[in-house]
């Protein structure tokens, strides 16, 4: 029989509404998942049993009379920068140890409305800085694939629970690839929608002006329908989107008959490893099979990408993070003066990395270097932008591989930065740009690590991104699941 | 342009008290992220406006209504330190 834990999404939402198991059948069998597995994982750092098994009971009532909201039921992991009220939230920072929010973010409270079952909070690189999930004041996830390996980050914890079914599916946050790269060395589809398409309200912020809310699934489709329930203006955020949520999930069958598809030089050759070469190129021939004309194009300015983001970003979070100041909320040093209390409980509750972007940031910023650095990187954005704007004259997507590498060793990059930062070099044009992004996991490299590929749209084109995304998936046929997800492991 | 910078003005600006060993290695670091950081410079800019915000909005309008805010008591319960319905930190004003 199958593990209900392996079923996709839209298949248990036919078996609840189907009557052939309950939401709290469903919510066991991932609650057992996470009990074999979590030794190996490290994917939560808070399991809500009480709270999940009451929205599920909710859910087999409101299926009993008939409600057919499509994640009515279905168990989803949220990484820990989602504030959930009443379970504790702390980015995996020290700093906001023991907080119990008393709101919750829009898209929670969206997921809540929508009947989803909320497993738990997942573990992410502390306040979603990192590529690993190794900087977590309370320790990295591994990756069920190998757990010799990391899953990538910062939104490693939804994305290994969801690989390992643990949840079915995930919620994570991408400021330069913290859904997609983890995505592509978990083997599972991650999306960053188009900025301002999901509320950031309740979003431990980062980067404001990159960052985005989106979903970690083991299908497309799945993925598309955790958007859509995610998606649209909300009063709470002034740069949320305010027109209508674009079509998102009406034209997954409609295959690439006729599109253009452009792949991007400079981010499918240098510095790329061969493996996942020969597999992005194995999908592009995929798709030009399957109708699509695919031509080659060159975007310059995204050899500067990745060095303009590691100036915005962290001048962004420098301005964010003084927040944590030591009064409201989390921890408290002591000291004589209020200068000396804050100094204090921030050197004592950031971890090295925020301190090192934080102290990058506030350089950055600073009088007689802002134009320099900041200004300088801003117009980079612009030049980024105008690549983007100018390949979309000519093509309908942009495909590229997800990450240059698949899944690396526990602790081969933690003691580079620089090194860290390469691995979302094919990631951070899209949230330079604001256009959304998705990767799809296309196969296996010689070690049985999961190779991701990704679409890139236009923005609001998320109906034409999901259209292609959909069919990588038919071609790429992936059906291999993490080791650690098979039965004979889950029994031993 | 050459990358100088005192490290221990930077940590004071940002708030994070850090020791002198501590102060040492984020230097060496910056050191090293400034200059990739700074390959930026070699891209030429004349003329191109920079960009702060992917979006092309620039206001977010909506009625000035009052609604429902957070409750006080929840709040306060999260504080490090409260009293009678206020946060309470050290003193900031020096009163010699």
């Amino acid at each position: 029989m199958t593990d209900l834990a392996d079923l996709s999404i839209l298949q248990a939402g036919d078996g609840l509404r189907a009557g052939n198991f309950t939401a709290v059948d469903l919510l066991t069998a991932h609650l057992r998942r996470a009990a074999v597995t979590e030794s190996h994982l490290h994917a939560y750092l808070v399991i809500d049993r009480v709270g999940a098994m009451e929205a599920a009971r909710a859910a087999d009532e409101a299926l009993a009379s008939g409600d057919e909201r499509p994640l009515l039921g279905i168990p989803v992991a949220l990484k820990d920068n989602m504030v959930t009220r009443g379970v504790e939230t702390t980015a995996a920072s020290q700093i906001l140890a023991g907080w119990t929010p008393p709101y919750d973010g829009t898209a929670v409270a969206r997921l809540r409305a929508g009947g989803a079952v909320i497993v738990g909070k997942t573990n992410l690189d502390e306040f979603a800085m990192g590529s690993s999930t190794e900087n977590s004041a309370y320790g990295p996830t591994r990756n069920p694939w190998d757990t010799d390996t990391v899953p990538g980050g910062s939104s490693g914890g939804s994305a290994a629970a969801v690989a390992v079914g643990s949840a079915m599916g995930g919620f994570g946050s991408d400021t330069g690839g913290s859904i997609r790269q983890p995505a592509s060395l978990t083997g599972t589809v991650g999306v960053k929608p188009t900025y301002g398409l999901v509320s950031r309200y309740g979003l431990i912020a980062f980067a404001s002006s990159l960052d985005q809310i989106g979903p970690i699934a083991r299908t497309v489709a799945d993925a598309a329908t955790m958007l859509e329930v995610i998606a649209g203006w909300d009063r709470l955020d002034a740069t949320s989107y305010r027109g209508d949520v674009p079509e998102i999930s009406g034209s997954l069958d409609a295959g690439v008959g006729g599109l253009r598809v452009g792949v991007v030089t400079e981010l499918s050759s240098e510095g790329i490893d061969p493996q996942v070469i020969d597999a992005t190129v194995a999908t592009v021939d995929r798709l030009s099979d399957a109708g699509a004309e695919v031509v080659e194009v060159s975007m310059p300015s995204t050899d500067y990408a990745l060095s303009a983001y590691y100036l915005i970003a962290p001048a962004e979070c420098s301005a964010n993070l003084a927040r944590f100041d030591g009064v409201r909320y989390g921890l408290r040093a002591k000291g004589e003066t209020v200068e000396e209390m804050m100094a204090g409980t921030r050197g004592a509750g950031f971890g090295p990395e925020v301190i090192r972007r934080i102290l990058l940031g506030t350089y950055a910023l600073s009088a007689g270097y802002y134009d320099a650095f900041y200004g300088q990187a801003q117009r980079v954005r612009t030049l980024v932008r105008r690549d983007f704007a100018q390949a979309y004259q000519g093509v309908d997507v942009l495909v590229s591989p997800t990450s240059p590498t698949t899944a690396f060793p526990v602790g081969a990059r933690s003691t580079d930065p620089i090194a860290m930062y390469y691995s979302d070099v094919c990631t951070i044009p899209s949230n330079l740009s604001g256009d959304p992004a998705i990767s799809i996991p296309v196969g296996l490299d010689d070690a049985g690590l999961p190779i991701g590929f990704q679409v890139m749209a236009p923005a609001l084109g998320e109906e034409l991104m999901f259209r292609v995304a959909a069919e990588v998936e038919r071609g790429a046929e992936f059906t291999a699941r993490a080791p650690l997800a098979s039965s004979e492991v889950v029994e031993a | 342009m050459p990358i100088d910078f005192d490290i221990a003005r930077i940590a004071q600006l940002a708030r994070i008290a850090l020791t002198e060993e501590e102060l040492e290695a984020y230097s060496a670091q910056l050191e090293q992220i400034l200059e990739h950081a700074a390959r930026v410079q070699a891209l030429p800019t004349d003329g191109v406006e920079p960009t702060s915000h992917p979006l092309t909005m620039v206001n977010a309008f909506r009625p000035d209504e009052a609604t429902a805010c957070l409750d006080r008591d929840e709040v306060l319960s999260q504080a490090p330190d409260a009293e009678d319905g206020y946060f309470r930190v050290p003193k900031i004003l020096d009163e010699s």
